[in-house]
């Protein structure tokens, strides 16, 4: 018997049509993964499920989840329905939780609201719930609070009371998007077990498509607000039967052509970096305890290569990135970049031999600034003539794929693929020795992702730049770099040729790494 | 883009009030200080539209140059708050968690512990009452908010990739407060100088109410409010313009600064 | 919790601190000789020595300042040059008046204040909501000491339901009190309460969009049990920095207060010693109106770490 039957589901956020006529079904105890590009409306259909849209959006269609149309039921029922017989989690798990009421509380509340136990009981069930999820009693008691809890500890309690009162559905809305590889692994874990354990179907809705092939059994491959293909995992991945699954699987697995670098002398040498900063005081009277982000840090880096760091939150990556850009000073050893140091004081010239591209194409540039001002920024370290400088716009414009017009248009005009050009055209316009590349391409598409890499290639062979990629994407830095090193806790755990690093990890903390990272089978994606 | 109606209806209100207080300046229905003892305590009529005071005084050309001393003396004291608290909050967020920071955000609680009630009452009782103190008074009180606000705003903004590359373009903490983070938070300063301005013009009459304001001869809102309340079971009317004339100037400029909060707001702005 | 508390003492004696010296400074370093001033300028030199030896003025400035603090520690807060009284008896005779109805005044602001925005962001953009923003838009705009004036007209001059001032004392029983002060709290409530209605409003809007909220709607809360559960208390914060403002602007406002009813309190021992230049009255009852401010400002940060337990475990 189907547990839940979409039938033509429409949805509008007043005017503007957001899902048109999405179909599909779902088996009791199955694992169905909804994939697609951000804006697709993966998540629309589920919160349309919940019937917790945002305000101004109205449904059309059929949702039955097991011969009841969710859509049609009021206010009061849909509430006795929620927790019950469909539970959610979400994708941001530092800001679900209620950060003013301990764990303990939050997850009997699932059961207490429903009616289905008494206080003391539900806190029983909530003990039980959290040890099944992974958070014992001895380290979680009841009593703690979500801010005392990481990323992937916190999503482990929204499981818990997503799943206290045993629900026929489980939505998952990219669980693990914002937690580290390592901790992905884990929540994947859990919810694969309590889908075997409690017969329970989850509905697993994710942008990465590597982590719907371990663990869905069927997929739908959403693109503007339609299923555009839907079959059996394994099936839909070989055949890949629509033009945009070819495209969207393409983009993911992208390879850019890169051309063989003549690697030169040393440009950047970290050598012994030591990074400390000071945490507040415990008591007034107490002396500031040091945090030391970045342990005896060294490396070099050669003139003409792509060095890859990779490593996860926390692990010292963007402390020592504010460093090697000469933003904080160094507590140890010393930087030198083209045989000079680098620091917060270092002379314009010198600093110029290095530029930046962000992560978030939407907080890297001044709104009010139009794009000739913004790209031309750096000018400030190496001084030009007006007409030399507009000249130059507009050529590092057209070396990144964009035109010499654009210079006068606000930075609201342009999407985030094309912001990303504007910020690479930013760090290139001084032509700087090294470019680091922070997080570059994270926040991006994977269509958009792959045209970027590929551009990125494209600059390297033309200029001869070397680029310092830093990412905790693990596929990414494969594709793009010559070397790699792996970084853990402050210190480089590992260093070496990508390939060989990646093909033969040395150490145990890069094996767990590669370990994580979900991946397609090999042959499931084998062009025919 | 289509303005909000609270916007429009407090400019309107803002400008009628303004638009009297400055048409004092070269026209008032009587002299302001000329006494007509003889029509004292007169209802309002077509003589004098709002009626006279005790001493026979015209009450409309009183409001009118009333309206100058506490419009005046509100609009002084949020310069003194811009130009003092602006730079502060700039320069705490700037070297944020250093010991400036610390000591320029310790030093605005010391200020806040102070109303500009008591800057107003510690100034009088060395120097003597008069509109300077009130300026003085409220102005001081200003620093600090503006401080607060623009160090909140600026702290955001240092969080942000842009200023990052401005530093690493080789730009100081000074060039990079001037440049990307003071316009991108005048909206933020806009919106909390329309709400100083009203405070200051209620705190302003306050202060010449109990006599800490300005002094007679030149009137004020809050003077004339004082004289009113002894006379206030024969004339009660004489207390009611004055009043309605704060009422409306501050609601007035609090209209116009939810209206620009809206208009200016990047969240509502983007839908 | 421990730690917290004793850094927020250490705080607050260093605020303490710091706001006597600039009291001090300003009313006995700045105006030159306080005798001389508190005489005026016909005073003969005899009397003005006198009256700096009875100040006792004669001493450095440190050690002038340190005989003060010291002095107030021990409730000796010197004598009035007008009142011949000891000010401390002074001060306490009024501060039955004026604490009283800061209070009064404060718990009416908290318990018009909180519901009605409770009420106006849970029905978000309907008439109750459009009235509770209307009604306090206008509440913020008017002054309290005129609002004081026209509550006189309306309920002392046309009604006459009570007198329109004057304080009966506390011997009298505490209900002619109580009525004696209601109306000047309600005057100085109104604007306050409007602002705070304000803030808890726009507080419970903007905790209602966190994430949070979605999961405890997703768990089957209603979105009332959502509000009441969850985003209440998460509103409470800004609210309680707000009310930790106010408290200066009730106190500073009561004072004003006093003269439109003639209220015996500090206000009007304030005005009058100004008048009579009778400096260590004023000094002293500015001091005191800091301290409260700045003792309120402790206790709001003390019921932050109550609230919020992030901040209850932190250092």
């Amino acid at each position: 018997m189907t547990l839940l039957s979409v039938q033509d589901l429409t949805l509008k956020i007043r005017r503007t049509p957001i899902l048109h006529g999405v179909s599909f079904e779902m088996q009791p105890g199955e694992v169905f993964g909804l994939v697609g590009e951000s804006g697709s409306g993966k998540s629309m259909t589920a919160l349309a499920l919940m019937q917790l849209l945002p305000q101004g959006a109205v449904a059309g269609g059929q949702a039955r989840l097991a011969g009841t149309d969710l859509l049609s039921l009021s206010e009061r029922r849909m509430c006795a329905l929620r927790g019950n017989e469909i539970g959610m989690i979400f994708q941001e798990p530092m800001t679900a939780l209620n950060p003013m009421r301990p764990i303990g509380d939050q997850v009997a509340e699932t059961l207490m609201i429903h009616g289905a136990a008494t206080r003391r009981q539900a806190l029983r069930v909530a003990r039980e719930k959290l040890d099944r999820v992974g958070l014992t009693a001895d380290r979680f008691p009841l009593s703690r609070f979500p801010h005392e809890l990481s990323g992937g500890q916190r999503q482990r309690v929204c499981i818990a009371m997503a799943v206290a009162l045993r629900p026929k559905l489980l939505i998952a809305d990219e669980p693990t998007t914002a937690l580290d590889v390592t901790t992905q692994a884990g929540i994947l874990d859990l919810l694969k077990g309590l889908v075997a354990e409690e017969g329970m179907a989850l509905m697993l809705i994710t942008h990465d498509l590597a982590v719907v092939a371990g663990i869905a059994d069927h997929v739908a491959v959403m693109e503007q607000g339609r299923i555009v293909e839907a079959g059996r995992t394994e099936a839909l991945f070989r055949t890949r039967a629509h033009d945009y699954t070819r495209r969207l699987f393409a983009a993911s697995s992208h390879q850019p052509t890169r051309r063989a670098q003549a690697t030169g002398a040393p440009l950047l040498q970290v050598r012994a970096a030591r990074c400390e900063y000071l945490l507040p005081r415990p008591s007034p009277f107490a002396a500031a305890p040091r945090l030391t982000a970045v342990k005896d840090v060294s490396f070099t880096l050669h003139a003409g290569e792509s060095l890859g760091l990779v490593g996860e939150s926390g692990c010292g990556k963007s402390t020592l990135t504010r460093a090697i850009l000469g933003l904080d000073p160094l507590q140890g050893g010393e930087i030198l970049l083209q045989g000079a140091p680098v620091g917060p004081l270092m002379p314009r010239a010198q600093r110029a031999g290095v530029q930046v591209v962000f992560q978030d194409p939407y907080g890297s540039f001044d709104p009010r600034h139009k794009v000739a001002r913004l790209v031309a920024e750096p000018f400030h370290l190496t001084p030009a003539q007006k007409p030399e400088q507009r000249d130059r716009v507009a050529e590092a414009l057209t070396a990144v794929g964009l035109l010499p017009e654009d210079a006068d248009k606000y930075i609201h005009e342009f999407s985030g693929g094309q912001r990303q050009r504007i910020a690479i055209a930013r760090a290139l316009i001084i032509r700087p020795a090294l470019i680091v590349l922070d997080e570059a391409v994270s926040a991006l598409d994977v269509r958009v992702r792959a045209q970027i890499l590929d551009l990125l290639a494209d600059l390297q062979g033309r200029f001869g730049l070397s680029y310092l990629f830093i990412s905790h994407d693990l596929s990414v830095v494969r594709a793009v770099t010559d070397r790699v090193l792996v970084m853990r806790a402050g210190e480089i755990v590992e260093e070496g040729a990508t390939e060989a690093v990646f093909n033969a990890p040395g150490h145990a903390y890069t094996q767990e790494l590669l370990a994580a990272t979900p991946r397609i089978p090999k042959g499931w994606l084998a062009t025919e | 883009m289509r303005l909000p109606l609270t916007l429009i209806l407090g400019a309107a209100l803002t400008a009628f009030f303004l638009g009297l207080a400055l048409l004092s300046f070269v026209w008032t229905p009587y002299p302001v200080a000329a006494m007509d003892i003889a029509a004292k305590l007169t209802p309002p009529g077509p003589a004098h539209w709002l009626g006279t005071d005790t001493y026979g005084r015209d009450v409309l050309s009183q409001l009118m140059v009333g309206g100058r001393t506490s419009i005046a003396v509100a609009l002084v004291a949020m310069g003194i708050g811009i130009a003092g608290g602006v730079p502060l909050g700039l320069w705490a967020a700037a070297r944020r968690g250093s010991l400036v920071d610390e000591v320029i955000m310790r030093g605005n609680d010391l200020v806040f512990a102070f109303p500009s009630l008591v800057i107003a009452i510690l100034i009088t009782a060395i120097l003597g009452p008069g509109a300077f103190n009130a300026i003085l008074a409220i102005g001081i009180f200003n620093i600090p908010v503006f401080a607060r606000v623009t160090r909140g705003g600026a702290l955001s903004l240092w969080t942000l990739d842009y200023i990052r590359a401005a530093q690493v373009a080789g730009k100081g903490a000074a060039r990079i407060s001037a440049e990307h983070v003071l316009p991108n938070i005048a909206n933020l300063l806009i919106v909390q100088g329309t709400i100083q301005f009203s405070l200051g013009i209620l705190a302003e009459a306050g202060l010449s109410y109990v006599g800490l304001g300005a002094q007679p001869p030149i009137p004020s809102w809050g003077k004339m409010l004082a004289d009113s309340q002894t006379m206030i079971y024969t004339a009660p009317l004489l207390a009611v313009f004055p009043g309605l004339a704060i009422v409306a100037t501050v609601l007035g400029l609090n209209l116009i600064g939810d209206g620009l909060r809206d208009l200016l707001d990047p969240r509502l702005r983007r839908k | 919790m421990l730690r917290y508390l004793i850094s927020r003492l250490i705080s607050l004696a260093l605020s303490l601190c710091l706001a006597s010296m600039v009291i001090f400074a300003v009313l006995q370093v700045l105006p030159g000789d306080p005798a001389s001033f508190m005489l005026g300028l016909n005073a003969s030199p005899d009397t003005v020595a006198a009256l700096r030896e009875q100040l006792g003025l004669t001493g450095p400035v440190p050690i002038r300042y340190l005989h003060w603090i010291l002095g107030m520690l021990h409730g000796d807060f010197g004598i009035s040059y007008t009142y011949r009284t000891p000010v401390a008896d002074l001060i306490a005779q009024r501060a039955q008046v004026s604490v009283p109805l800061t209070i009064y005044a404060m718990v009416l602001t908290v318990t018009i204040a909180l519901p009605a925005g409770i009420i106006a962001a849970s029905r978000r953009g309907r008439a109750t909501d459009v009235t509770v923003m209307g009604v306090t838009q206008l509440g913020i705009a008017v002054p309290n000491f005129w609002f004081a004036m026209l509550l006189v007209l309306v309920f002392a001059v046309q009604l006459r339901w009570v007198s329109s001032g004057g304080f009966p004392g506390w011997s009298a029983g505490i209900w002619p009190n109580i009525k004696a002060l209601t109306l000047p709290a309600i005057a100085l409530a109104l604007p306050q309460a409007s602002i705070l209605a304000r803030v808890m409003r726009s507080s419970l809007i903007e905790a209602l969009h966190q994430d949070y909220l979605r999961t405890a709607r997703a768990k089957g809360l209603t979105q009332g049990q959502a509000i009441r559960r969850h985003a209440v208390r998460n509103a409470l914060i800004p609210v309680l920095t707000i009310l930790g403002l106010q408290f200066s602007f009730l106190l500073a406002g009561a004072i004003i207060i006093e003269n439109v009813f003639y209220l015996p309190g500090l206000g009007r021992l304030i005005f009058q010693a100004i008048t009579q230049r009778d400096l260590i009255v004023v000094q002293s009852v500015v001091m005191l109106l800091v301290a409260a401010v700045i003792v309120v400002n402790f206790l709001t940060d003390l019921a932050y770490a109550a609230v919020d337990p992030r901040l209850r475990s932190r250092v």
